[in-house]
């Protein structure tokens, strides 16, 4: 790993980044008819939208619009929130901390039952364990997750109430929610380790770290799981900045105040900047996550130079 | 040779029968049931299974099994067009970067990168920000969403294809680039495009069920999975088989397209013939 393999790739970030907010720039203003009566959606005056139009700047050019945005977005100043009139960088810092708490949560929950039934499934390979596992990862990445909430609420809630219904601010309120987002990555987890670490437990090294009176469990736990964990390690990087973006969904049916419920309102109320904001936040953390995963498996794994 | 292969794999012949059985039920349903998919009755509404309704009447007295259907159609077709022309737009630019290297490769690879560094479900929405949430709309936000890891996929797969040597004869032969693209590189991409075609749609019946559920997607009165759940969800804990019904209609669909997907991608691999 080069120090100009790590500029080159962060200059890359920067490149797409700016593709995004290009991206979204135009998505958002080739709207058929005109941005401001499309985010008012109800008949107003022609003063009023002419007046909205400048007070926001959308009288300008679009190139002169975009270069005030990318000015403002350096400094980090996204504009401001049409519905809620509050800075859009203040509201995505409010709910930030929420769909943090989610994903970390969701993350642990998910990683750790997907390590350890893949492990079960590759260690006990076209057996019983590995059916029933290889079974419960295929349920977890095809089961759209708003299913996996509600048969959550329906039964941990309504028929056993164990846990409350929706986010109240209490730890217990975040295990459903957690769980609902963290199900399908466990599903990916769970059969990327059993694929990955089948790989490992194949290789000659396994047979002579045995061979040396290592006992099997040793073999896979000190040897092939180290090795193992490469692929899974980038996977779990790129899901964790996934979960923190995507979280639309659970978000909604938990009413978690996070960043993928803020995306919602501002659609739902047709708040052009606020959408805007939050759509090149969660690309920013992609983009991270993305950069960190190939570190991380470039500082794990000697043979893989970042550039 | 690949039929009989087809056939022999167990997971790849049941799903298909369930894939195409799931389509003739959407097709046949809806037109012999005898209820309108819309055709409200107020006078039987929130009824329980029984021999009239086989799953029950929703919160407008109307036939959930008829809708079931009905919306599987809707789903269905939502998913497989998008597709095709994602995967057509992908397979497109992917052999073009691939073919023509240099500049034109970076420019669509770092359009595929930027529209993939965006989480799905957000650059959905702002698509159907601006376009409304119309059935064109929802199309379009698939197709947006799909195409870049398609077109990466096949970009890599066509510039290890012309690393061959057959495609170094044919331009040492003086063969236009045109025709080693249509005669040489495709034919060899043509199993990777149907498995990724394949694989795709549970991605897309996925997509549009999420949005649908959100409100954002298919809108009322037109009839989608997606949406069905997300209308009965408020009837969740007196009548969980209304939302029940529809998102494992969902779950059946993707589990079927995935492991006809996957049994594809195992038949076709060229590797397993050797």
């Amino acid at each position: 790993m080069t120090v100009s393999g790590i500029i080159k790739r962060i200059g890359g970030v920067f490149l797409v980044l700016l593709g995004v907010m290009l991206l979204i720039f135009i998505m958002l203003r080739i709207i058929p008819g005109d941005p401001v009566s499309v985010m008012l959606s109800e008949h107003v005056s022609q003063e009023t939208i002419d007046r909205i139009k400048i007070s926001m700047g959308l009288d300008r050019s679009l190139p002169a619009q975009f270069f005030s945005y990318l000015k403002g977005a350096v400094r980090g100043d996204l504009g401001e929130s049409y519905f809620l009139k509050e800075p859009v960088v203040d509201l995505i810092a409010e709910a930030f901390p929420y769909t943090l708490k989610l994903a970390v949560f969701a993350a642990l929950i998910a990683w750790a039952f997907g390590i350890i039934s893949g492990m079960i499934c590759a260690m006990f390979n076209n057996s019983f364990p590995d059916y029933l596992f290889r079974g419960l990862s295929l349920f977890g990445v095809s089961v759209p997750i708003f299913m996996v909430a509600l048969c959550l609420q329906y039964l941990l809630y309504f028929k056993l109430s164990v846990f409350p219904l929706s986010y109240d601010g209490s730890f217990g309120s975040m295990v459903l929610p957690a769980i609902a987002l963290g199900w399908n990555s466990a599903g990916s987890v769970a059969r990327l380790t059993r694929s990955s670490l089948m790989e490992q437990l194949g290789s000659p090294y396994i047979d002579t770290a045995m061979a040396k009176g290592l006992s099997y469990k040793g073999a896979v736990i000190k040897h092939a799981f180290r090795n193992a964990m490469l692929p899974i390690v980038t996977m779990m990087a790129l899901q964790f900045s996934g979960m923190l973006s995507g979280a639309v969904i659970t978000e909604s049916i938990f009413s978690i105040p996070g960043i993928g419920k803020l995306a919602l309102t501002a659609i739902q109320t047709r708040d052009m900047p606020l959408l805007q904001g939050t759509v090149l936040f969660t690309a920013f953390l992609i983009a991270i996550g993305n950069l960190l995963a190939d570190v991380l498996n470039a500082l794990l794994d000697p043979r893989i130079s970042v550039s | 040779m690949k039929v009989k292969d087809f056939i022999r794999n167990r997971m790849a012949f049941f799903s298909a029968v369930i894939i195409i059985l799931i389509v003739l039920f959407s097709l046949v349903i809806p037109a012999i049931s005898g209820f309108d998919p819309a055709g409200q009755d107020l006078s039987s509404r929130l009824c329980p299974p029984d021999s009239v309704h086989f799953f029950g009447t929703d919160e407008l007295g109307r036939d959930v099994l008829t809708r079931l259907f009905y919306g599987t159609r809707i789903s269905l077709l939502v998913a497989l067009i998008p597709t095709a022309i994602s995967v057509l737009i992908g397979m497109i630019l992917g052999i073009t970067g691939a073919y023509c290297g240099k500049w034109v490769d970076f420019m669509i690879m770092w359009l595929a990168d930027v529209t993939l560094s965006v989480p799905g479900m957000l650059l959905a929405m702002v698509v159907l920000y601006s376009f409304g949430g119309s059935f064109i709309s929802v199309f379009l936000s698939l197709v947006i969403l799909e195409w870049g890891s398609i077109a990466r996929i096949v970009r890599s797969s066509a510039l290890s294809i012309q690393e061959s040597e057959f495609i170094t004869a044919a331009r040492t032969m003086g063969v236009r680039s045109l025709s080693i693209i249509l005669r040489h590189i495709l034919p060899n991409l043509i199993p990777t495009i149907i498995v990724l075609f394949t694989l795709n749609i549970p991605t897309s019946i996925l997509s549009e069920s999420a949005l649908s559920f959100l409100g954002i997607g298919i809108q009322p009165p037109g009839v989608s999975l997606g949406l069905m759940v997300n209308q009965s969800r408020q009837f969740l804990f007196d009548m969980p088989w209304l939302a029940l019904a529809p998102a494992g209609m969902i779950m059946i669909l993707v589990l079927a397209f995935h492991f006809l997907g996957d049994a594809l991608r195992d038949i076709l691999d060229p590797r397993s013939d050797i």
